[in-house]
C-alpha cells in the first residue's frame, strides 16, 4: 500500500492508534532516562523483513532507548531457533507464534507471553481458479502443499473440521512447485509468499485463498515472549519492551517508507534478499494484522482470552501439548497492564 | 484586421501563411513517412535481433539437456552403484565446461529407511569437488530442483540462483527425473540435475547492444530480472515488482504476456525500463523465459529528427527569404503607386504640370501610370478648353446683357405714361425667362384719341426672339394708321414676317386700338391669349377670340378684328402664356381660374395693383421653381372719355 493511497477509514484508524499509544506510553516516557539503560538481546524468529518493521524502527529510532533499553537485536533465520536461545539466555526477548510458545512452554521452556501483537492470521491456502478451486470443498483429493510444524496445524484442523481428505505435499519456502503446478493449493502468508505469487504475474482475481484467519481458525501469530524468569525479575524491563516495540510499530505504520528503508537496511546487512515492493506490501498486510479494526486499536498488543482458549483447545486437540496452562500465567501482558 | 494593413503586411502575411502551410504539410508527410519506414526496420530488425539471440541462448541450453537425459538412461538400466555414479558425474564435468554442477538424487525409499541419497558432483575453484547432498540439515527432496520434477513427472529448468556461500554465480538447474520398474510397477526413483552457471547465457544476452542505449534483458519464468544491463535489477527485482512499484498497469501485462510465452513488439512509455522505447519480447522454449530486445526510440529517431531540424530550419530561412523577396517585389508596386498618389494630389489641387513617375515597365503599374499620364493631359487639356469656353461664354453673357438692355430701352416701362387726363391708366410688367426675352408689349397714340396697345410672344427666347420682336414690334408700328382696322395690321405684318422669312420663328400677337372718346376697342388677335376683360362691375371674364393664327408663318392669311366697348373704370388685361402656364415644382399650372380668381381678389383695382396682385400670388405660386417662359402682362383701364386739351 502506497502512502498515498491511505484512505478516510485508516486515517481515522492512526489517529485511534496514536490516542491509544499516548495513553498506554506516557507514563513510561516519563520515567525512560531514570538510571542506567539496561541490558537486553532481542531475537526475533524469522530474517529481517516487514514482518519485523516495528522492532527494527524502534531500535533504528531509538525508541528503546528512550525507554531505558540498550538493546541488541539478533537476526533471526533457520539456524537460529528462539526456543533455544530463549532457553539458553542468549535471547532476553523473542517473538513467536502462539501456537508455537504454547509448545515450547509445554516442553518445559517456561516463557510467558508479555505482548501479542500480531492479533490476527495470516496463514492461508492459495489456489489458481483455472484449477477449479473455488470453495473449500474442491479441495478434496487435491495436491495441497504445507509447510511443516505450526504452519499445519491450522490446514490440518480445518481439513479434519471440512472432513476433507487432501494429498499434502511438503512444501519449501519457494512458491515455484505451485507456479508450476506442481501441487494444487498451496500454504502461503498473507504478507509473504501471496505477494510473492502476485509478483510473479498471477493476478488476485486469478487465485482462490482460504485465510484461515476468516475460517474461524484465527491464531494469533508473533507474539512478545520472555521467560517467566526474567519477567519476574525486572516487571519494568519486559513492559519497556512491550511498550517501546508498540512505539515503534506505531511510527512504522505512520511512516511506512522510513520503516521500509529502515528495513532493508537491515535486510541488507543480514544478506537476506529483498526489495521494496515486496516489503512494502509486507508493512502495510502487517498494519492490517496488528491492527485489524479501529475497534482493536484499544486491544493493541494484548492477547485475549477468547484466542488463546481456541488455539490451546486445538493443540490438545492435536495432541501437541498436554496441558493447556492458565491464561494469566501464561499471559503476562504489558499493554493490558499499561491500560489498568 | 488586415483591411488596413499595407500591401506589403498583407502579402508577406499571405506569403508566409500559403508557404507554412505547404511546408508543413510536406514536412508531415515525410516526417511520418520516414518514421514509419524506421518503425518497419525496427520491427524486421528487433524480430531478427531477439529470434537470433534466443536461438544461441536455446543452442545452450539445448546442449545442456541432452546430458541428463542421456545419463537418465545410463542411471535406469545400471543396477545402484555409488562409484559408477561418481565417475559418470566427474565425467559430466569434465567433459561440459558450461555444466558447473550435477547430481544424481535418489528417492529417499521406505525400505532404505535413509534420509537419501544424492552424490553431487561441481566445480570448485580449479578443481571438481564431491559431496552428498542428503544431510541432516537439508532435505533434497523439498528443493525446487528435485521435487518440481518430481511433482511434476517431466524435465525442468529452476529457477536461477546464486550458489551458496562463496560461490555467488548465477545458476539455473536443470532436472529430469528417472525411473525404475519394481514388480511391474514404473516408479519415480530419482533425479538428475545439472547445473549450469548462467555467465554464458548473460554473456549472450549483454552482447546485444542497439546503438548507443539499446539492449536485451533475460526474465526467468517467474518474471525475475536475469540478467540486465543494470546489474543492481538482477534477481532483485521482478518485471511484476518494477510494475508495482511504479504503479504501472500495462507493464505487469506486459509481463504475464512475456511468461505466458508470448512475443510481440511493444512500445514502452518512460518507466522502470528506462527512456521511451520499443521492445520486442520472444520466449525462450526450453525453460520459458523471455527475453526481451529494448529499442531506444530516441536514439533510432535521432536522424529522422535531425533531419527534421534541418528541414525545420531550412523552411524557416526559406520563408524569410521569401518575406524579403516580397517586400522587394511590393515596394516595387507601391513605390509608383505612393508617388502617383502624390501625383494625383497635386492634380486634385489644380496642379497638372505636377511630374508623374516615370514608368519604364510594363508591368500593371506602368500601364497604370501611362493611363494616369493620359488623364492627366486629357484633364489639362479639357481644363483649358473649359477655360475658354466659359471666356466665350462669358462674352456672350455680356452681349446679351447689353441685348437685354436694348430690349428693355425699345419697350415703354415709364408708367403713367401718360398725363392725368389722358381718359387712360395703364401698367405693364414683362420678366424675361432668360436674359433676353422674346416677349414684348407696347403702346402708343395713332392720334389725339386713339391708343394702341400691343403684346406679343416671339416663339423663341434669347437674341433671335428679340432680334424678331423688334422687327415685328415696328412692324406693327410702322403699319398702324388711323382708319386702318387692327385685322388689317396684323395681315400687312404677317405677309411682311412669313415673306423670305428664313428662321421658323413666328410670334402672337394681340393688337388693339381704343378709342377714347367713345370707349370703343377694335382688337385683332394673332393667335394669342385672349386679354381679360374686367367690367368696373363683374366679373372678370377673357373677350371673345377671332380665331386667327400666329403671326409670321404663312403667307397672306387675312387677319378679322372684332370690337367691344369699355366704358369708363373697366379694364383690359393683357398677358402672355407665361403667366397662365407658370409651373411650380409639383408641375402645377397657374392656369385661367387662378388667374381671374387673382384679378377679382385684388385688393388695389388700378393696373398696378392688379398687375401686382398677380405678380405676388405667380411669386407664390412658384415656390422658388425657376421661370420656363417670359412673364408679361399689360393693364389699360379706360377712365371716361377723353378731355380735349385747352389750349
Amino acid at each position: 500500500m502506497r502512502p498515498g493511497s491511505v484512505g478516510k477509514m485508516q486515517k481515522f484508524r492512526d489517529l485511534c492508534l496514536f490516542v491509544a499509544a499516548c495513553i498506554m506510553l506516557s507514563p513510561l516516557c516519563l520515567r525512560a532516562d531514570d538510571g542506567a539503560l539496561k541490558k537486553a538481546v532481542f531475537l526475533p524468529q524469522w530474517v529481517p523483513q516487514a514482518q519485523f518493521a516495528g522492532y527494527y524502527t524502534a531500535y533504528a529510532k531509538g525508541i528503546y532507548r528512550k525507554h531505558g533499553i540498550d538493546l541488541t537485536i539478533v537476526p533471526g533465520g533457520a539456524d537460529r531457533p528462539v526456543s533455544r536461545y530463549l532457553e539458553t539466555g542468549q535471547a532476553t526477548f523473542i517473538t513467536a507464534w502462539l501456537s508455537s510458545a504454547l509448545q515450547m512452554r509445554d516442553k518445559g521452556i517456561r516463557l510467558v507471553n508479555i505482548g501479542q501483537v500480531v492479533q490476527r492470521s495470516a496463514l492461508m491456502l492459495v489456489a489458481k481458479k483455472s484449477s477449479g478451486i473455488e470453495k473449500p470443498r474442491d479441495l478434496e483429493g487435491r495436491k495441497v502443499g504445507l509447510w511443516g510444524g505450526d504452519f499445519e496445524i491450522q490446514p490440518k484442523a480445518f481439513f479434519e473440521r471440512e472432513g476433507l481428505h487432501v494429498k499434502p505435499v511438503r512444501q519449501s519456502f519457494s512458491v515455484n512447485l505451485f507456479l508450476r503446478g506442481g501441487v494444487d493449493a498451496a500454504s502461503a502468508m498473507w504478507y509473504n509468499e501471496y505477494h510473492t505469487i502476485i509478483n510473479t504475474g498471477i493476478n488476485p482475481e486469478e487465485l482462490t485463498t482460504f485465510s484461515f484467519a476468516d475460517l474461524g481458525l484465527n491464531f494469533p501469530e508473533d507474539g512478545i515472549y520472555t521467560l517467566e524468569e526474567t519477567r519476574r525479575r525486572d516487571p519494568e524491563l519486559a513492559r519497556a519492551f512491550v511498550m517501546a516495540s508498540l512505539e515503534g510499530w506505531l511510527y512504522a505504520f505512520s511512516h511506512p517508507k522510513e520503516a521500509v528503508d529502515i528495513v532493508l537496511k537491515y535486510a541488507a546487512e543480514a544478506k537476506v534478499p529483498a526489495n521494496r515492493a515486496h516489503q512494502n506490501w509486507m508493512l502495510a498486510r502487517m498494519k492490517e494484522l496488528i491492527v485489524p479494526s479501529k475497534e482493536e486499536a484499544a486491544g493493541l498488543g494484548s492477547l485475549k482470552q477468547s484466542d488463546y482458549a481456541l488455539v490451546a483447545r486445538e493443540l490438545k486437540e492435536l495432541k501437541l501439548i498436554r496441558n493447556i496452562p492458565d491464561f494469566r500465567e501464561f499471559y503476562r501482558g504489558s499493554a493490558t497492564d499499561a491500560q489498568k | 484586421m488586415l483591411r488596413n494593413r499595407g500591401i506589403v503586411f498583407k502579402l508577406i502575411a499571405l506569403v508566409v501563411t500559403a508557404g507554412g502551410f505547404i511546408f508543413l504539410c510536406v514536412f508531415g508527410y515525410s516526417y511520418f513517412f520516414s518514421r514509419r519506414t524506421i518503425e518497419e526496420n525496427i520491427n524486421e530488425s528487433a524480430r531478427n535481433l531477439a529470434q537470433a539471440t534466443v536461438g544461441r541462448i536455446e543452442a545452450s541450453l539445448r546442449s545442456v539437456q541432452k546430458i541428463p537425459l542421456n545419463d537418465r538412461y545410463f542411471v535406469e538400466s545400471t543396477p545402484l552403484d555409488p562409484a559408477a555414479l561418481h565417475d559418470l558425474l566427474f565425467n559430466v564435468l569434465e567433459s561440459n565446461a558450461d555444466i558447473c554442477g550435477a547430481a544424481i538424487a535418489f528417492e529417499p525409499g521406505k525400505r532404505q529407511n535413509v534420509r537419501g541419497f544424492a552424490p553431487y558432483v561441481y566445480r570448485s575453484e580449479w578443481t571438481i569437488a564431491f559431496t552428498e547432498l542428503a544431510s541432516e540439515r537439508i532435505d533434497y527432496t523439498l528443493a525446487d530442483w528435485y521435487q518440481i520434477p518430481r511433482e511434476l513427472s517431466g524435465p525442468e529448468w529452476s529457477e536461477p540462483y546464486y550458489g551458496e556461500g562463496q560461490d555467488r554465480t548465477l545458476k539455473s538447474t536443470y532436472s529430469v527425473p528417472f525411473y525404475m520398474t519394481a514388480k511391474g510397477q514404473k516408479r519415480l526413483a530419482g533425479v538428475i540435475a545439472v547445473d549450469i552457471s548462467l555467465k554464458r547465457l548473460q554473456a549472450i544476452v549483454s552482447s546485444v547492444k542497439v546503438l548507443q542505449t539499446g539492449y536485451a534483458f533475460l526474465i526467468s519464468q517467474n518474471g525475475t530480472v536475469v540478467t540486465h544491463p543494470r546489474s543492481e535489477l538482477i534477481m532483485n527485482a521482478t518485471i511484476f515488482g518494477m510494475a508495482e512499484e511504479a504503479g504501472d498497469t500495462s507493464l505487469r501485462e506486459l509481463g504475464r504476456r512475456m511468461i505466458k510465452g508470448e512475443s510481440g513488439l511493444v512500445p514502452l512509455g518512460p518507466g522502470p525500463l528506462g527512456s521511451a522505447s520499443l521492445m520486442y519480447y520472444a520466449p525462450i522454449p526450453s525453460n520459458n523465459w523471455s527475453l526481451a530486445v529494448v529499442f531506444p526510440v530516441a536514439e533510432l529517431m535521432a536522424d529522422v529528427r535531425r533531419f527534421n531540424m534541418i528541414a525545420f530550419i531550412l523552411a524557416v530561412a526559406g520563408l524569410a527569404a521569401l518575406s524579403g523577396a516580397v517586400v522587394i517585389i511590393a515596394h516595387s508596386i507601391t513605390r509608383p503607386l505612393r508617388t502617383m498618389a502624390q501625383a494625383a494630389g497635386h492634380i486634385a489641387e489644380g496642379n497638372f504640370d505636377a511630374p508623374l513617375p516615370v514608368s519604364l515597365s510594363g508591368d500593371e503599374v506602368g500601364v497604370m501610370t501611362k493611363a494616369f499620364e493620359d488623364m492627366r493631359i486629357s484633364l489639362k487639356d479639357y481644363i483649358e478648353r473649359l477655360t475658354e469656353t466659359t471666356a466665350a461664354k462669358q462674352a456672350i453673357e455680356s452681349e446679351l446683357k447689353v441685348a437685354r438692355e436694348i430690349q428693355m430701352s425699345i419697350i415703354p416701362k415709364t408708367f403713367p405714361s401718360f398725363p392725368a387726363g389722358t381718359g387712360v391708366d395703364m401698367h405693364a410688367w414683362i420678366e424675361p425667362a432668360r436674359d433676353v426675352g422674346g416677349d414684348f408689349y407696347d403702346f402708343f397714340f395713332l392720334d389725339r384719341s386713339r391708343l394702341c396697345a400691343i403684346i406679343a410672344d416671339v416663339s423663341d427666347k434669347g437674341v433671335p426672339a428679340s432680334l424678331f420682336m423688334a422687327v415685328t414690334k415696328t412692324l406693327i408700328k410702322a403699319k398702324a394708321a388711323p382708319g386702318k382696322a387692327p385685322g388689317d395690321v396684323l395681315t400687312t405684318v404677317n405677309n411682311e414676317l412669313a415673306t423670305g422669312s428664313e428662321t421658323n420663328m413666328f410670334v402672337t400677337v394681340f393688337f388693339a386700338v381704343l378709342d377714347l372718346k367713345t370707349g370703343e376697342l377694335l382688337y385683332a388677335n394673332g393667335g394669342h391669349n385672349p386679354p381679360i376683360l374686367i367690367r368696373s362691375q363683374g366679373k372678370p371674364m377673357p373677350i371673345e377670340k377671332t380665331g386667327n393664327p400666329v403671326v409670321g408663318v404663312i403667307e397672306g392669311i387675312e387677319y378679322g378684328s372684332k370690337g367691344l366697348t369699355l366704358y369708363p373704370g373697366d379694364m383690359l388685361l393683357l398677358f402672355t402664356d407665361g403667366v397662365t402656364e407658370a409651373v411650380n415644382l409639383r408641375g402645377e399650372l397657374f392656369g385661367d381660374e387662378r388667374l381671374l380668381k387673382e384679378l377679382s381678389a385684388a385688393a388695389d383695382p388700378s393696373p398696378s395693383g392688379r398687375i401686382e396682385a398677380v405678380r405676388q400670388a405667380l411669386a407664390r405660386h412658384s415656390e422658388g421653381a425657376p421661370q420656363a417662359d417670359d412673364i408679361t402682362m399689360l393693364a389699360v383701364r379706360y377712365e371716361g372719355p377723353l378731355m380735349e386739351r385747352e389750349g
